[in-house]
């Protein structure tokens, strides 16, 4: 497998990122290189992962534990538009399973699953620290505070015209 | 009352370079790359005998003491923006509103601990905060007041962001270092300590960005000037985040010892005018108290300890009566079993029991003997494992049931909440 025109297209930012850390510290950009190529990408291809195994001299198996440690990065892709909804503490405190259960019924999906389509992925996901603001939905990691579930629906209704 | 760290009055610039110099900014730095020694600064920090503003309260003088100076290898210094403790969201507002500040404490840190590379972890989610402290590093370093040759002194150092990926326990010192090297975020082992073994095997000191934020202030007007506010063995302020069921919500910073019920004033009261029935003061991971306990409380660490809990990472939930404390506990319960690293056995396992034994019990299968396993299980990890997240979910577990248990008595034998189950504050229940 050889890398992706993702990864081939980054490596010039990767170059830059590794001379601003100091020497020796290859191994710590991983998690950077990770968060940019699923930015770019949607999510991780395993043709990126050797790629970026061999790019910073680690081991193939150290990047392939991060990405399944670290709940944000995922190697299989989401919707086109990614709802997640906060069900911590505070949130719920706010009305956040209330307003699971409407996005999940404007949706026809329950968490955690993505439209046939592709357009949407429902999930639920912990404090974001902004419990002030609650409750809290992310839109393809956009914080939307004091969240109303009619300006949400509104808002979905305009993504699926979208 | 005292501002230490909201000194100004929030607008569109107030963030920018251009403001915080013309509040005196950059001015500690200067004097101290021109004018002090680093262990003049670490004295000064260790006199002010201000604690760790992340949950543990540790001084922070102790911590940089530790510190060899001229030991021949390199020393690092990071601020933990993970701010991943439930109900906390104070350091974001300095992140945002006070970028330089945080740059300004951190450099006067990192001269003391003669620190080349310091790092700012940031929970990966955090957008705003992120670009604000991006776009403030790219200011203070065309303004050469970081980079090589600070301010024209022999002192180098550069900060740099590193953004975590979603996880609740890289937020946990030794954890957040192992996570910086680029892998899983595993807590390590103590001894060797952090200031001795840290980030790659090098003395790393990890503070609090509400801590660092606070160097600055001690340098510029010296340690009697901060002891001057709080309380003898609570020095300075907090910032205290508050959430739930209050009219409103925010960050405050409050001197040490100050009056809860005044804090609760400050918030507009409980939603709705309700009664108030329980409050969790510093993070989930604090033991609740119930409204008559915390009323005549002043806040600071000696009283929050004597009532059997702790500021931790000032994070205050309000809790109005008609919430169903079961429940939760259920959440709570719910996300330790979520970040629960699985290294250790008894975190492991014992998350996934509680889980399922509060799981059982909303599902109206509880058991009576199940409250006692509750307790059994939050108490087996006290002591037994690398980091404190077992241990956190254990004080949630025991401050719930210590308070509320007749709630669970009542759901294990009628099947039902003795509250419908109700979290949101509403009229009837
Ligand atoms: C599970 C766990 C999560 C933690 N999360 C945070 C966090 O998000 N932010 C923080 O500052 N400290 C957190 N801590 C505390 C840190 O381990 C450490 O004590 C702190 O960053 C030290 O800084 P301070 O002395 O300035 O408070 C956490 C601890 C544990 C056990
Ligand atoms: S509980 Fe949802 S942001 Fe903190």
């Amino acid at each position: 497998m050889s890398a992706s025109p993702t990864f081939a297209s980054l490596v010039p930012e990767f170059d830059a990122l590794r001379r601003r850390f100091p020497p020796g510290f290859e191994s710590s950009l991983v998690l950077p290189c990770l968060r940019r190529l699923q930015e770019a990408w949607g999510h991780v291809e395993d043709s990126d992962i050797a790629a970026l195994a061999e790019y910073l001299a680690v081991p193939r198996v150290q990047i392939e534990e991060a990405l399944s440690f670290y709940g944000q990065l995922r190697r299989e892709p989401v919707g086109r538009w990614h709802v997640e909804v906060c069900r911590n503490v505070s949130c719920s405190l706010r009305g956040a399973e209330t307003l699971l259960e409407r996005l999940s019924s404007k949706l026809g999906l329950a968490p955690g699953d993505t439209s046939a389509d592709g357009r949407f992925t429902l999930s639920t996901c912990e404090c974001l620290g902004s419990c002030g603001t609650a409750p809290v939905v992310l839109v393809n990691g956009v914080y939307h505070e004091n969240a109303s579930a009619p300006e949400i629906e509104r808002m979905i209704e305009g993504l699926e015209r979208a | 009352m005292t501002k230490l760290i909201m000194t100004f009055p929030v607008t569109e610039t107030s963030h920018t370079l251009a403001s915080y110099r013309s509040r005196g900014g950059y001015a500690t730095l200067e004097r101290v790359v021109r004018e002090m020694r680093p262990e003049d600064v670490t004295r000064e920090v260790t006199a002010a005998g201000v604690q760790g503003r992340g949950g543990a309260a540790f001084p922070a003088g102790r911590k940089w003491s530790v510190i060899k100076l001229n030991d021949g290898q390199p020393h690092y210094l990071c601020a933990n923006a993970d701010e991943g403790e439930p109900g906390t969201f104070k350091d974001r507002w300095i992140l945002e509103n006070a970028p330089h500040l945080l740059l300004e404490s951190m450099l006067i840190a990192a001269y003391a601990l003669q620190v080349r590379h310091a790092f700012v972890y940031m929970r990966g989610e955090f957008d705003l905060p992120y670009r604000r402290l991006a776009s403030a590093i790219d200011e203070a370093t065309a303004a050469g007041l970081m980079g090589e040759r600070i301010l024209g002194s022999a002192f180098d150092c550069d900060v740099l962001i590193y953004r975590g990926a979603g996880s609740y326990v890289c937020g946990e010192a030794s954890a957040l270092l192992t996570s910086i090297e680029g892998k899983r975020g595993y807590p390590r082992n103590r001894p060797p300590r952090l200031t001795v073994r840290g980030l790659y095997q090098r003395p790393t000191v990890v503070n609090n960005v509400e801590t660092l934020s606070n160097i600055t202030g001690i340098v510029r007007d010296g340690a009697a000037a901060f002891r001057a506010v709080g309380t003898a063995d609570s020095p300075g302020t907090r910032l205290v985040s508050v959430s739930g069921h209050v009219n409103r919500p925010g960050v405050h910073e409050i001197d040490l010892g100050y009056a809860f019920e005044r804090l609760l004033d400050d918030c507009g009261g409980v939603l709705d005018g309700r009664a108030l029935k329980a409050v969790i003061p510093g993070g989930i991971s604090s033991k609740v108290l119930t409204g008559d306990e915390i009323m005549p409380l002043a806040l600071d660490h000696e009283s929050l300890a004597a009532a059997g809990s702790s500021l931790g990472s000032g994070g205050m939930i309000v809790i109005a009566e008609g919430t169903c404390m079961v429940r939760l506990l259920q959440v709570m319960l719910r996300f330790y079993h979520h970040e629960s690293c699985g290294q250790c056995t008894p975190c492991r396992e014992g998350m996934g029991w509680l889980h399922r034994i509060i799981d059982r019990i909303v599902a109206g299968e509880g058991r009576p003997e199940d409250i006692d396993r509750l307790y059994r299980i939050s108490a087996a990890n006290d002591g037994t494992t690398i980091c404190g997240l077992g241990d956190a979910a254990g004080y949630a577990t025991s401050g719930i049931l210590n308070k509320f248990r007749p709630e669970f008595e009542y759901w294990i034998e009628h099947k039902r909440s003795r509250f419908d189950g109700n979290l949101v504050c509403r009229a009837s229940s």
